[in-house]
């Protein structure tokens, strides 16, 4: 199936459903002058990305790597103080290798915020020109890579939206999309259940070490992935909100294990293990919710599906972020914010079926070129913190 | 029976669930009997749908969500007062440093 004549065709055969420039900070120390850059063509489709340590951290150079080199990227200006440790060069050859327009400005060489934010906005022109010549091509169903996350969960996370994804995600992966769910950290109690569907035996014991890392990653921390707005939306335990999360991932067969950066080798399932590798360092796994749809998006995804009970308002720079709300309550409080009603399953408008067939239709659309509300809301949060992995290993995925 | 204000997720389950407001001194049918809502209740939090003995678990989505810590008589709201984890507390700390699981969790 042909989802669209008109996807961007970029160099490494990848396929891209948005053709925006990003504008990339590599320390926090350029960021103010990145985004005075950003400002003006903020509704042209200019996104701002960064990294704000000033220190060096292979995860973080990487996840640079993948963003900048991501199918909805058509252009790239990278932003440096001039003394920070991220290697500007390194990323800028990888951006150029990828046969996208590139430019970097150092702001101790361009002569300071005012003079470099000229020469950044001067640069935006030939960006523009270059990223527009892309050539366009059909994205078959079997090259579309769809994520999904949940934030704000409720007790109806659970019953309405994550099963409704689910559904949606399950009829992608009979069409061979790519699709990736993650979060070990809110799979706490389901790992039997999920290491029943592994495609190998190998791949289950993966799976379940994943949560198990994931686990002592909270023990440590003394906390788990449970806010107090959980509680006060009727979820009582970790497992109670585990289960829930889990119905996000749908009934397929999981193909294999990713970590931040992978990409899918081909269609099917994926979990994302985004807890770090080795001792812990450098604080929570995910400090938010954009951090992991940062993940995502490294990973390859064009759209993110994310699930909302209490009512998040976020988006993302890079991938169009479809809003599925769970909960009729905060549906219409927050309608302007959402892209699917899928509490309505609670007052008997629809079924569990419908709303998936509507977040599958809707998640086509996206990548067919509609807006979703955040970002015609302008949504595009972006945030980057220091982590470590080790590279997957073999049996993370298994041949087909 | 359940009234149309709970939704039972799967026929194992021992707790409902609220698909809309229930307000105090509401008076609901469980499991066939008449029950009135001690507090107001929003949509998503659980009521017990038959009596639950203390240490037995507490099935939801026909999985174990938890465990009673004291009984509970059917109708009764099912949370942090009177349900607790089974989970995140088998994963212990070791004189601060070792990280082991105490008991499995299966």
């Amino acid at each position: 199936m042909i989802i669209t004549d008109q996807a961007y065709l970029r160099a490494d055969g990848r396929k891209g459903i948005r053709n925006h420039i990003v504008v990339a900070y590599l320390v926090e120390c350029a960021h103010h002058v990145a985004r005075e850059i950003v400002y003006p063509y903020r509704e042209r489709g200019v996104h701002l990305i960064g990294f704000g340590g000033c220190y060096p951290n292979d995860y973080a150079a990487r996840m640079m790597r993948t963003l900048c080199t991501h199918p909805n990227v058509g252009g790239v200006l990278l932003l440096s103080l001039g003394c920070e440790s991220f290697n500007r060069n390194s990323l800028r050859e990888a951006i150029a290798a990828s046969g996208r327009p590139v430019e970097t400005l150092v702001i101790q060489q361009s002569g300071g915020t005012r003079k470099t934010i000229e020469q950044g906005r001067k640069l935006m022109a030939d960006l523009f020109a270059k990223s527009a010549a892309v050539p366009q091509a059909p994205l078959h169903i079997n090259e579309f890579i769809v994520g999904t996350v949940c934030g704000g969960s409720d007790a109806t996370s659970g019953i309405t939206a994550n099963p409704g994804i689910g559904r949606a995600f399950d009829r992608l992966v009979e069409q061979k999309a790519g699709c990736i769910f993650e979060e070990t950290g809110e799979l706490i109690g389901c790992e039997d259940i999920m290491t029943a569907r592994a495609a190998t035996p190998a791949l289950a014991e993966i799976l379940r070490d994943s949560v198990t890392k994931a686990a002592k990653y909270y023990t440590v921390l003394g906390h788990g992935s449970f806010a107090p707005g959980n509680a006060e939306g009727g979820l009582t335990t970790m497992e109670e909100k585990s289960m829930g999360a889990y119905a996000k991932s749908g009934a397929s067969r999981i193909s294999g294990l990713l970590k931040p950066g992978d990409i899918p080798p081909r269609g099917g399932l994926y979990l994302l293990d985004v807890v770090p590798d080795g001792e812990v360092r450098y604080g929570f796994p995910n400090i938010n919710d954009n951090a992991e749809i940062a993940e995502l998006i490294a990973c390859g995804s064009h759209v993110i599906l994310f699930s909302t009970g209490r009512g998040s308002v976020v988006g993302s720079a890079i991938s169009p972020v479809i809003k599925v709300c769970a909960n009729p309550e905060t549906y219409r409080r927050m309608s302007e914010d959402m892209d699917v009603d899928a509490g309505k399953i609670l007052e008997g408008r629809a079924s569990l079926d419908e709303v998936g067939r509507e977040i599958l239709d809707l998640a086509l659309a996206v990548a067919r070129g509609a807006q979703t509300k955040s970002e015609e809301l302008g949504h595009q949060e972006f945030v980057l913190t220091y982590k470590s992995f080790e590279p997957i290993g073999p049996s993370c995925l298994p041949s087909a | 029976m359940h009234d149309p204000k709970l939704l039972l997720l799967d026929p194992a389950d021992n707790v409902v669930v609220a698909i809309q407001t229930l307000e105090a001194g509401d008076s609901l049918t469980v499991a066939g009997q008449r029950v009135t809502v001690p507090a107001r209740l929003t949509l998503g939090h659980k009521l017990a749908a038959r009596d639950i003995r203390a240490g037995e678990k507490i099935l939801k989505y026909r999985v174990a969500i938890g465990s009673a810590t004291q009984d509970i008589a059917v109708g009764e709201h099912v949370h942090l007062h009177n349900m607790k984890s089974d989970y995140i507390q088998t994963f212990t700390l070791d004189n601060g440093q070792t990280f082991s699981k105490t008991h499995d969790h299966h």
